[in-house]
């Protein structure tokens, strides 16, 4: 067996109850185990957080950039999707 | 002896333990196999410290002459050291590191549950603090037993050859003697007939999963308890005392 | 797109302030200019546990234990950061700590000194984390976005590291006699190191327009040099040590302080390889990179087999 450094894991953490998991950074480890712990060790050491979410890195797919265009953009000439789009006369409550 | 140089004895038992381990993980501090494993030690080695630093801090209370955690920990020599021979042990290679970690983590857990009862107070809140932290590193080390034992032919031998060797001194972590006993019938601490049954238990199991076999020496190491320990003690004490006792009216 | 329109692009989107993303397209210099520099950013932090994890079971009191250990720890989670952060530029760890290993990446000149007494450590703490930050606050507004969130997270911790440092200096110089000596002496052998961490002057190191357009660099070593030493000065007067250069003097005009001549030979010749502790340092990591090769082995094994097993159940 060739000698290596483990395989990577995204590291993904929840500082608090009530909020998203956000990404972090990533640990080597050879299991979901192990990564759970260097996770815990690596990126929880003054309290950043109550729980981990560890995932293999090979199993993420993203977007590519070249994309950006035609994934993104369509979504700018819809400003009626934004609730600041609508006028309402003053004096109406609770809208 | 007095039920208040009982308590003090015990306490220099479990602080000495704790102190003396977590110096021997700290020697691997920018020495481990990998990175996250670096980390990894370091994160057990202070846990040590602070449970050492705690215990101490309160052994020095109830002796009530006026030492504090560092005269305590700087200043007694190797006679007056009551840590367990196992925790003084070098750490050798990497199986020898973790055998020595798993075979006390595992009595510090069992031990430690039953300490969380304690009728007196401090030693109860310590060890409700200390218990999630043991409990951190049991499962810790014992992933690390499966992974060495049940890894490569290499690994495995390397593991089963640091706990044949480490044995001798498992026996002295279920001894009890004077202090036990005063300390037992007050329901400050547990009886260690009952932390041996789950010790056995829990390291049978993970022996017989990392396909390790369970050593059959008789020969049995002690001592500690009287401060009669190993010729490694001396050495390790002189490193980690001198700067202390070099000046010695000194604050850092 | 072609190249020159790539590049193009490329400049603009930094030149607005936005960040380069691992995905994105980047020019080849780029990337190979920020692998040498994050991957030696982050071999110094592994190599820099040394020095200091030198003095961890010695520390003269549990409480500095305790700091120490924690301080040193985080040493190497910045070492993982910055490792991390590399190989979202297409290299693996292996890669990056063989070129370690075989001496073809360097790490900062500063861990090639010895930590002689325990006040060295309160000297590294003070003078070279305190020189490491000035460089890093830079560094975290530069273009790579890994390479930026990672400095964010690393300045927030060093902050830590430089007080700590500052305290064990204080309360050396503020001891006995003896101690207030050790302190003097760590600052009078770290001094001069401690500046000359931070690069050669700017007329022996001509930092291309480029690296400053593309934002890898964001300002010469001179000028971070200059605000570490009007930083660093009052913090050592505060506490009675003296500053080992007879030529500082503060320049009523500007504010700042000018220093005596450096000695760049030296600095020169610990990068090559000739200071006091380079084959030291080199081997420490070596030695337990192949020590622990069978351990990595040993894990990789084990995990394999389980996951065959599940593969069956």
């Amino acid at each position: 067996m060739t000698d290596s450094q483990w395989p990577v894991w995204e590291v993904f953490v929840q500082a608090n109850p009530g909020i998203s998991h956000k990404h972090v950074g990533n640990v080597h480890a050879v299991d979901a185990e192990m990564a759970i712990q260097n996770a815990r060790d690596v990126y929880t050491r003054r309290s950043e957080g109550i729980s981990i979410w560890v995932v293999p890195a090979n199993a993420i797919s993203a977007s590519s950039p070249e994309d950006q265009g035609a994934f993104f953009e369509p979504s700018n000439d819809k400003p009626y999707r934004h609730p600041t789009f609508y006028k309402i006369p003053e004096g109406v409550k609770y809208l | 002896m007095t039920l208040q140089e009982a308590k003090f004895e015990y306490l220099l038992r479990l602080g000495d333990s704790s102190l003396i381990i977590g110096h021997r993980l700290s020697e691997w501090c920018g020495h481990g196999p990998i990175l996250e494993e670096d980390i990894a030690l370091i994160n057990i080695a202070l846990d040590f410290v602070g449970n050492a630093t705690s215990l101490l801090e309160y052994a020095g209370k109830v002796e009530g002459k006026g030492r504090n955690e560092d005269d305590l920990a700087f200043m007694r020599g190797e006679r007056e050291y009551r840590n367990l021979l196992i925790t003084e042990q070098p750490n050798g290679d990497y199986a020898n590191t973790i055998a020595r970690q798993f075979l006390f983590d595992a009595h510090m857990f069992f031990l430690y549950e039953e300490l969380k009862n304690s009728k007196d107070e401090t030693i109860a809140a310590i060890a409700v603090k200390s218990h999630k932290e043991i409990t951190y590193h049991l499962r810790h080390t014992s992933q690390w037993m499966l992974r060495l034992g049940d890894g490569t032919a290499e690994s495995h031998t390397r593991l089963q050859n640091a706990v044949n060797e480490l044995w001798m001194f498992t026996s002295e972590l279920f001894d009890m003697d004077e202090v036990d006993a005063i300390l037992i019938k007050e329901g400050i601490v547990p009886d260690l007939t009952k932390v041996k049954a789950a010790w056995e238990k829990q390291v049978n199991e993970v022996f017989a999963e990392a396909t390790l076999t369970v050593p059959e020496t008789k020969f049995k190491q002690k001592g500690s308890k009287e401060g009669k320990h190993s010729e490694h003690l001396g050495f390790l004490l002189a490193e980690m005392q001198y700067v202390h006792r070099s000046f010695p009216d000194a604050k850092w | 797109m072609d190249d020159a329109k790539q590049v193009e692009a490329f400049e603009a989107k930094i030149a607005s302030g936005q960040k380069i993303e691992p995905k994105d397209w980047m020019p080849e210099a780029y990337r190979k200019q920020l692998i040498r520099m994050m991957s030696q950013h982050a071999h110094s932090e592994i190599v820099g546990m040394l020095p200091e994890g030198n003095w961890i079971t010695r520390a003269p009191n549990l409480r500095r234990k305790a700091i120490l250990l924690a301080k040193v720890q985080d040493e190497a989670g910045h070492g993982l950061y910055l490792y991390s952060a590399t190989e979202t530029l297409g290299i693996d760890r292996t890669e990056l700590l063989s070129q370690l290993h075989t001496g073809k990446a360097k790490y900062s000149s500063i861990f090639n000194y010895p930590t002689l007494t325990w006040a060295d450590i309160g000297a590294i703490g003070w003078l070279v984390d305190g020189a490491a930050i000035m460089n890093q606050t830079a560094l975290a507004r530069g273009s790579y976005g890994p390479y930026c969130r990672a400095m964010v997270r690393i300045c927030k911790e060093e902050s830590f590291h430089n007080r700590q440092g500052y305290e064990i200096m204080m309360h050396l110089a503020q001891g006995t006699p003896e101690q207030k000596a050790l302190a003097q002496d760590a600052l009078n052998r770290w001094w001069w190191p401690s500046i000359m961490m931070l690069g050669p002057s700017d007329d022996q190191s001509p930092n291309s327009d480029q690296l400053m357009r593309w934002k890898v660099k964001m300002e010469s070593n001179d000028a971070i040099r200059q605000r570490f030493i009007d930083r660093t000065v009052p913090q050592a007067d505060f506490i009675g040590l003296t500053i080992p250069d007879k030529d500082m003097k503060l320049d009523e005009k500007t504010g700042s302080y000018t220093h005596g001549p450096i000695n760049w030979d030296e600095f020169f010749d610990v990068i090559k390889g000739n200071g006091p502790c380079n084959a030291k340092r080199l081997k420490a990591r070596v030695d337990a990179d192949k020590e622990g090769a069978w351990v990595r082995e040993a894990a990789a094994a084990y995990a394999a087999k389980q996951s065959k097993q599940k593969q069956v159940a």
